[in-house]
């Protein structure tokens, strides 16, 4: 899948403070994560190297939790939250709204690598309801006309 | 004077931050400070204008274009100007009504602060305990209070503390707090954490303190980054003051506290699937018995409860159990927090007495349904949980009375629902869920889900058939029997509450192709009608489908083959001259 070699020198001080502790795999590919962005084939081959696990329970790991990402992120990581409140106040068409916009369906990256966008898990903001988090900042009392627009000032502000 | 902001994360999406920085510039930094969620989150940003301890002011719903106006007041203690951004009277009963016992700090002290807390009474229970208390006192208090699991199980909390202060099993032992919070809708730990962090802390400890504890670990879930945050930096504080680590308070009694975060599965919210996380492993459950007060965290005895059943533990020691006991029904002790959402004019935190009826939540503290609408159901925890239709609202709220329903209290998400929302749609959005969560292992639970989702689906579809109803009903049999966790045996819930309580729905959308909501988009029929269209044209020019047909100035119509259902001539027509069937 990737070609890519990556920097595992990057990966030392993480491996060096956890790896010793037991239970702590979830923790080291979390940190792996921010530091490449997601978790690329030679990284998830080398942190099984250097836990004393196989490969396939590290990816094992890896694909059970949906937090870790595979590939990489888009420059925006645009999330429409799917939870109860967001739903009966209507995210399914926030949701659907967005996708037209971006082409994309949701797990996936637009071409140019602006925008990810994915349907997340209650974020926790039920009273504004919908909700989409893009990078972390959390947009509240959407209609699918906001939330477009929203991605739309984004896209013009990188000239894309 | 100091103005106060809230900055939980429901302040800060609301646009706190902005209003901090409009305030700095205009006001001295000292009289600038920050609190944490108070749970009115429908008048979210709040300001609060204190005078020494008194709240002098509450300001709602502030933008950075009121930062002058608020400056102003401050500095000349005028509040005329600001008086538009005051809290009415009737927005003041969502507080008045509530009994504040595990929420309460939040949005009244600064969470970043130990200082505050100790001011607040904070840390004097665990002072109280290490002095005075010996752990089977402890545990004694907790029964005496009645304290249940607020993470939904309601189990007596004093039983599983007792029970892994009495295991044999070799090896330290582990104290674990559950702020995995996955359920969605609810966010109630997720405003503990954030907004009072150190009570969540001394909770802990006295648990520790009571089963022989000697580390602690919080596993807060990924989503909620500024609550780990917050909570690092008040562990940092309480090592610094020795109410962490070596020798507490000089009492002989050590203990460590770390923050594990979770990464993204709903089923760790399972205390076993928890502790195999904690392990590093995929979350899978296991099989108990043996509970984890035996067999926990790497096969030692460890104790799991949740962040809302931890908050009220200082309380009820400094206060004593019977007090505590004095709140609430027979079976049901002390007091819950939910988290009201949905169609309600008032959305946010409630914690109210256990005993108190869902209509005067919903009504009298919820302010009712937005729009005025009729309600139809309220939403009771989570995708393990079930509607409660509008004739049961008078149930009380009480574990065994709610589940006499067919529903559970669960861990507080209480969403509610109105005559335009499916009840079928909602039973799909909760399979949708859970089918997704499933963690794989049971073959029943894996393959039921689906299957279940699968059909509810169709229904949703107009491709619903004869037998799906009786289907949905073996399949929530045999889901609930072959799943070894919570997850699986909880999951047909939803379906089994809506089938008992709303038939109907689902025979419409079977039999008779029909959405009396309007939500299932796929059976729904637009119409024009041709006393109320003009010919502007507008419609046809917006149909993406191309579906409308007429000449200008002439009535217009839909053609029924072509049209996709997606609503944009209802919502161009100026003239209400569609119908939607």
């Amino acid at each position: 899948m990737d070609a890519l070699q990556s920097n595992l020198k990057l990966l030392e001080p993480v491996l060096d403070e956890f790896a010793p502790e037991k239970g702590s795999l979830i923790t080291i590919l979390q940190k792996a994560q921010e530091i490449y962005g997601y978790l690329p084939k030679d990284v998830i081959y080398h942190i099984a190297k250097k836990t004393g696990n196989t490969p396939a329970e590290v990816l094992g790991v890896a694909t059970f939790y949906s937090q870790f990402r595979l590939e990489p992120l888009g420059k925006y990581l645009v999330m429409v939250c799917q939870g109860t409140a967001c739903h009966v106040n209507g995210s399914e068409k926030v949701s659907a709204a967005v996708s037209e916009y971006l082409g994309i369906e949701s797990g996936k990256t637009t071409e140019d690598g602006l925008f990810t966008f994915e349907k997340v898990a209650c974020l926790g903001c039920c009273s504004l309801a919908p909700v989409i988090m893009i990078n972390g900042e959390a947009f509240g009392n959407l209609t699918t006309e906001k939330a477009v627009r929203i991605l739309k000032n984004l896209r013009e502000k990188e000239g894309a | 004077m100091r103005v106060v902001i809230g900055e939980g994360s429901c302040g800060i999406a609301a646009g706190a931050l902005k209003v901090r920085s409009a305030l700095e510039k205009l006001l001295e930094k000292e009289t600038i400070g920050s609190t944490g969620c108070i749970g009115m989150c429908f008048l979210e940003p709040i300001v609060d204008i204190y005078e020494g301890k008194n709240l002098l002011k509450r300001l709602v719903r502030v933008s950075e274009k009121d930062a002058e106006n608020i400056a102003k007041a401050v500095k000349t203690a005028d509040f005329s100007k600001i008086s538009y951004l005051e809290i009415s009277s009737e927005d003041e009963e969502f507080l008045n009504r509530q009994t504040r016992i595990a929420l309460r700090n939040c949005g009244k002290i600064d969470p970043s602060s130990i200082e505050d807390y100790r001011e607040n009474g904070g840390y004097k229970a665990l002072e109280k305990v290490l002095e005075k208390m010996l752990p089977e006192e402890v545990i004694e208090e907790i029964k005496k209070s009645g304290l249940a699991g607020r993470g939904g199980a309601g189990f007596p909390t004093w039983f599983k503390w007792n029970a892994a202060r009495k295991s044999e099993i070799k090896g330290k032992k582990h104290l674990i707090c559950n702020a995995d919070e996955g359920d969605p809708g609810a966010f109630m730990d997720r405003a503990l954490i954030e907004s009072d962090p150190h009570s969540l802390i001394e909770g802990m400890l006295i648990g520790a303190y009571a089963i022989g504890a000697s580390d602690m670990t919080v596993y807060v879930r990924a989503e909620y980054p500024l609550a780990i945050k917050r909570l690092e930096k008040a562990i940092e504080q309480a090592k610094k003051v020795g109410i962490l680590g070596e020798n507490i308070l000089g009492s002989g009694f050590s203990c460590d506290m770390k923050i594990k975060a979770g990464a993204g599965a709903f089923v760790c919210g399972e205390e076993t699937a928890l502790i195999e996380s904690l392990e590093g492993k995929r979350g899978m459950p296991r099989l108990k018995p043996p509970f984890p007060a035996q067999k926990g965290y790497f096969d030692e005895p460890s104790n799991i409860n949740n962040v809302e059943t931890f908050a009220n533990v200082a309380w009820i020691i400094e206060n004593g159990g019977e007090k505590f006991a004095k709140l609430g029904t027979e079976n049901s002790k002390g007091t819950k927090v939910f988290a009201l959402t949905g169609k309600i004019k008032r959305s946010g935190l409630v914690e109210v007495p256990m005993g108190m009826t869902l209509r005067e939540v919903v009504f009298e503290i919820g302010g009712g349904i937005r729009g005025d609408k009729k309600i139809k159901a309220v939403q009771l925890g989570g995708p393990s949980g079930g509607c409660i239709p509008e004739n049961l609202l008078d149930t009380v709220i009480d574990y065994k009375k709610l589940s006499e329903t067919g529903a559970i209290m669960g861990s507080g998400g209480m969403v509610v629902m109105d005559e335009d929302t499916c009840m079928v749609g909602m039973a799909k959005f909760f399979l949708d869920f859970t089918a997704e969560e499933s963690c794989g292992k049971c073959v029943h639970c894996r393959l039921g889900t689906k299957r279940m989702q699968e059909i509810l689906t169709r229904i949703t579809e107009g491709e619903g058939k004869e037998g799906d109803i009786e289907l949905l009903e073996e399949l929530c049999e045999a889901v609930k029997d072959g799943a070894l966790c919570g997850l699986g045996q909880t999951a047909p819930n939803p379906v089994l509450t809506t089938l008992k309580y709303f038939r109907n729905e689902y025979e419409e959308h079977i039999f008779e192709h029909r959405c009396k909501a309007k939500e299932c988009s796929v059976l729904l029929e637009y119409e024009i009608l041709p006393e109320k269209c003009r010919g502007c044209t507008l419609c046809a020019k917006n149909c993406p489908a191309k579906a409308i047909f007429g000449e200008l100035k002439n009535p217009h119509v839909i053609d029924k083959n072509l049209c996709v259902k997606c609503g944009a001539c209802s919502k161009i027509c100026r003239f209400g001259a569609i119908l939607i069937k």
